[in-house]
């Protein structure tokens, strides 16, 4: 599946967007970015405040305990600041 | 009538005059537009800004705005929207948002607007980050905006 980030997630991730293939044993957003956290020191600060990040699954917000099975692209960002 | 809906995310500036009258061209049935601009402050919190940069999701903002859109007009008696959201760096004073809502009488107008402002500060996938002396940083969200949209809320 195809990961996004933003803003400062983005930044600290040190990229926009990548494809990643998680173990089937992450079943949900909440899992992903626990897993993600696992991967480098950068994923960890980005993912340090797990409750601060806001998710959407194929471009439609979803709450930490969302499924991610099926999903074409998973996005990973603050909470929004537009307007 | 039908209600057009009108939703951009562009770098370019919007003009306020020309985007009413394309709202409004041609029909007699509107009694009401009211405009809300979302313009760059120069300050925030005492602390002078220099600029904001402002970064959006391309495709879920355009989807995100127009679903929000779509529940506006199925909740008050609309007769156009036009929301021009930008995107990129911008100097104090230059716009940022502008949201356009016509119906035949003011009150429908006006809660519309502020509806989709509302909505469109705490769901649209947009962030800001500010420039000011002290360096660069990116703005947080606040609580009385999300106050602000959860009053929208029907129970």
């Amino acid at each position: 599946m195809k990961v996004k980030y933003f803003a400062w997630v983005r930044e600290r991730v040190g990229k926009a967007e990548e494809t990643i293939e998680p173990p089937s044993t992450v079943r949900t957003v909440e899992e992903l970015i626990a897993w993600l956290s696992g991967r480098s020191e950068a994923y960890a600060h980005a993912f340090e405040k797990p409750k601060v990040i806001r998710a959407a699954i194929d471009h439609a917000h979803v709450k930490s305990d969302a499924a991610i099975a099926g999903a074409r692209e998973i996005a990973f960002f603050p909470p929004m600041t537009g307007g | 009538m039908t209600c057009p809906v009108t939703i951009r995310i562009q770098q370019d500036d919007f003009d306020i005059a020309r985007e009413i009258a394309v709202l409004t061209q041609g029909r007699t049935d509107i009694g009401a537009v009211v405009s809300f601009s979302g313009i760059c402050r120069g300050d925030e919190d005492s602390a002078k800004i220099s600029a904001l940069t402002l970064e959006h999701y391309p495709g879920m903002a355009e989807e995100e705005i127009r679903g929000h859109a779509d529940e506006a007009v199925s909740r008050w008696p609309l007769d156009g929207v036009t929301v021009i959201h930008r995107v990129g760096r911008f100097m104090p004073g230059q716009n940022i948002v502008l949201v356009l809502t016509a119906s035949q009488h003011r009150q429908a107008a006006f809660q519309a607007a502020e509806f989709l402002m509302d909505y469109l500060k705490t769901n649209a996938p947009f962030w800001k980050k500010e420039e000011s002396a002290t360096g660069t940083g990116w703005v947080e969200a606040h609580a009385r905006d999300d106050e602000a949209a959860a009053r929208w809320t029907r129970s």
